[in-house]
């Protein structure tokens, strides 16, 4: 890793508590940082507002799904047994919509629930199993009890001097370069011996 | 452990996890049960209940060569321990549900501890559930009937009967439950992964983990994702129960045909879930060592919730009588205070009545509600009478319809008993199999209700003093997404 012509992917700053990786965020916040993240144990209540970041888009993905579900199951049950082949029982009408109201029901909330699930998925472009962060030793503590922040080399305001003097000054307990490796796999021989 | 910083205890609250419990502590206390060796009563468990379900797999196999002719139903009986087996299972599942979305959207925060093995509980036993309705048709390759898909009489399902709702409804609950399970376990995977020390156990925790890797542009979405699926299970699980009771409320049959069935069987199915997670919880809780994380508090709580929904039970029983005898119908008034009460299946009727409006009065003792041998065996009575109230329902109503020259008495035969001890067998492997290879218990969630995950709470400041300095960054909190 000593290749002074290689560029780190991200530099990675480790916090012991909740409070600092807070009071760390406030300030990458303010010095104009865009693409960084915190990478914690838990969400941190009050970390969107730290980090300045705006409400999830989540809402409206599912909003449209439920509507997509409430519809695709009035037409299906209307097609169905209003249309194709009114079943006459009782002498009740082939569609009546009081009794078709369950079912659009459970689709709706069937269909809510996928969204919401697949629709987080894309929102943060899961799965995804090769990421920098995998490559630091540190970095497996953070689903145990370490907190961090990363800030990436592909940020305009990067600077490799200065953006680790930054989060060093937010009382980082340690400061690390992060770099890729080529493929998702092995490191490339370079790094190996460097 | 008492200063001022700590929130919780700002609104007079204990702390949910026992003293001396850090970040580290649940991580690594949850996950040593799947790292460990299996303890020996854990190979035990799991053979035993395994033969279970090798028994259940015979006696379906033998149902699907002979035809439901082996069970002890006949007429008027026409459904008996299918269906009661049926509501049984799919009613214990709803504490699961209850516990992961209704106590989430009323924030109550204790219910970290017991969420995961709750909604791990729904799955299977939902899945028991399914095992029924599968199998009750008789000729299993007909059960794509059920669907609305093309078939060779070019009819399609009748979108007017319960039976066809109860299809999409426990459907989308099986599907909703083992989705809202997942996300869940997602960040607790991902502890398994970067804990994990060989390579096949990082390699299947970290398939599963996604590559989890904590972010909060992540956590945003994710917890957004959660309010949303505990904001659709919600109503979801009060409509399932509904459902379910349709299937008996739309008929004319005497006993089934009343209004209060809906909350009156939602109510039952919290009950009995509650009592089984609670049996399972008190025996899981005592052979993994999980105290400090499941404390004597949550067990209190889950007993008052028990007490609540038991007196619901008890006041919906009482109200059957009165509105049979208000209505003056003859038949209603007969099905209660003569054949109920008082006839061939009486002691099924009192049984019911002991296990679920008597046993759980015992919780308004506060010394009651905090003895585990107590609560044990309430829980227990618990399952049994709630399986009792589903019997009494079916097969009272049924066994003297309006023809008495087919009045007859239902007797269970060795297929029937089979096939239930079977589920019992299902559900237990399956719960042995995820205490032993899932996280059970949702760590990241804990995490999050501990002092120190509070990030006002610093732990280098004097005693006495507020974290002021943070500021809420000039926004209305009520704009900000939690």
């Amino acid at each position: 890793m000593s290749d002074k012509d290689k560029k780190p992917a991200l530099i990675l700053a480790e916090f012991g508590t909740a409070y600092a990786v807070l009071h760390a965020a406030e300030r990458v916040r303010d010095a104009g940082y865009k693409n960084w993240d915190t990478h914690t144990p838990f969400p941190i209540h009050g970390m969107d507002k730290a980090m300045g970041l705006e409400q999830s888009k989540l809402g409206p993905i599912v909003f449209g799904a439920a509507m997509t579900g409430t519809t695709v199951a009035f037409f299906m049950m209307w097609w169905m047994n209003g249309v194709d082949y009114p079943l006459v029982i009782g002498g009740k009408p082939g569609f009546s919509l009081p009794s078709q109201i369950p079912i659009m029901f459970e689709l709706t909330v069937l269909f809510s629930a996928f969204a919401s699930v697949f629709g987080m998925f894309g929102l943060n472009k899961l799965p995804r199993h090769h990421h920098p962060l995998f490559n630091s030793d540190r970095f497996t503590s953070c689903s145990d009890d370490k907190f961090f922040v990363a800030i990436e080399a592909e940020d305009p305001k990067f600077d490799l001097e200065k953006t680790q003097k930054l989060l060093e000054q937010c009382h980082a307990d340690h400061v690390e370069l992060v770099y890729d490796d080529n493929e998702g796999g092995l490191p490339s021989e370079e790094e190996a011996h460097g | 452990m008492s200063s001022p910083h700590l929130p919780i205890k700002e609104i007079g609250e204990v702390s949910l996890v026992g003293e001396g419990t850090t970040i580290k502590s649940i991580s690594e206390t949850v996950c040593r049960v799947t790292e460990n060796p299996a303890p020996r009563g854990w190979w035990i468990g799991f053979l035993l209940a395994f033969n279970f379900t090798g028994i259940m797999g015979l006696a379906i196999g033998y149902l699907f060569w002979t035809g439901i002719g082996v069970w002890g139903n006949n007429a008027p009986v026409f459904w008996a321990w299918d269906i009661t087996n049926f509501v049984w299972w799919i009613g214990i599942g709803h504490a699961g549900t209850l516990i992961s979305a209704v106590l989430f959207l009323f924030r109550q925060k204790w219910r970290t501890s017991i969420n995961r093995f709750a909604e791990a509980m729904t799955i299977f036993a939902v899945l028991c559930a399914l095992v029924f309705p599968g199998i009750h048709v008789g000729r299993i390759w007909y059960a794509y009937y059920m669907l609305p898909l093309p078939n060779e009489m070019q009819m399609w399902p009748n979108f007017k009967s319960p039976l066809i709702w109860d299809v999409f409804a426990v459907s989308t609950y099986a599907t909703v439950s083992a989705l809202f399970w997942y996300v869940g376990l997602i960040p607790d995977l991902a502890t398994l992964r970067d804990r994990a020390r060989t390579a096949l156990r990082r390699r299947i925790y970290g398939g599963l983990a996604l590559g989890w890797r904590g972010a909060n542009r992540h956590w945003q979405n994710y917890e957004r994702a959660y309010l949303i699926l505990a904001a659709i299970s919600t109503p979801l699980v009060f409509s399932v129960h509904s459902v379910v009771s349709f299937d008996f409320a739309t008929s004319l049959m005497p006993g089934w045909h009343t209004t209060i069935f809906p909350p009156y069987f939602v109510a039952g199915a919290v009950f009995s879930g509650f009592a089984m997670v609670m049996t399972l919880m008190l025996i899981t809780r005592a052979v993994y060592g999980l105290r400090s994380i499941v404390t004597m508090k949550h067990l209190e709580l889950m007993n008052k919730i028990m007490l609540t929904t038991g007196s619901l039970v008890g006041y919906a029983y009482a109200m059957e009588f009165f509105i049979a005898w208000y209505s003056g119908n003859e038949y209603e008034r007969y099905i209660f205070f003569v054949n109920r009460a008082t006839g061939p299946y009486a002691w099924a009727y009192w049984i019911m009545v002991s296990c679920n409006v008597l046993s759980p009065q015992v919780f308004w003792s506060k010394k009651m509600r905090t003895s585990i041998p107590v609560m044990f065996v309430v829980s227990i009575l618990i399952n049994i009478g709630m399986w009792f109230e589903r019997f009494v329902i079916i097969v009272t109503s049924l066994h003297r319809d309006f023809l008495p020259s087919s009045w007859g008495y239902f007797r269970p035969t060795l297929v029937d008993i089979f096939i239930y001890l079977g589920t019992l067998g299902l559900f237990f492997t399956l719960f042995l199999l995820f205490i032993r290879w899932v996280p059970m218990i949702a760590i990241a969630e804990v995490k999050a209700t501990l002092p120190e995950a509070d990030a006002h709470y610093d732990p280098s400041a004097p005693e006495g003093e507020h974290d002021d300095e943070h500021g809420h960054g000039g926004e209305p909190v009520a704009a900000e997404a939690e």
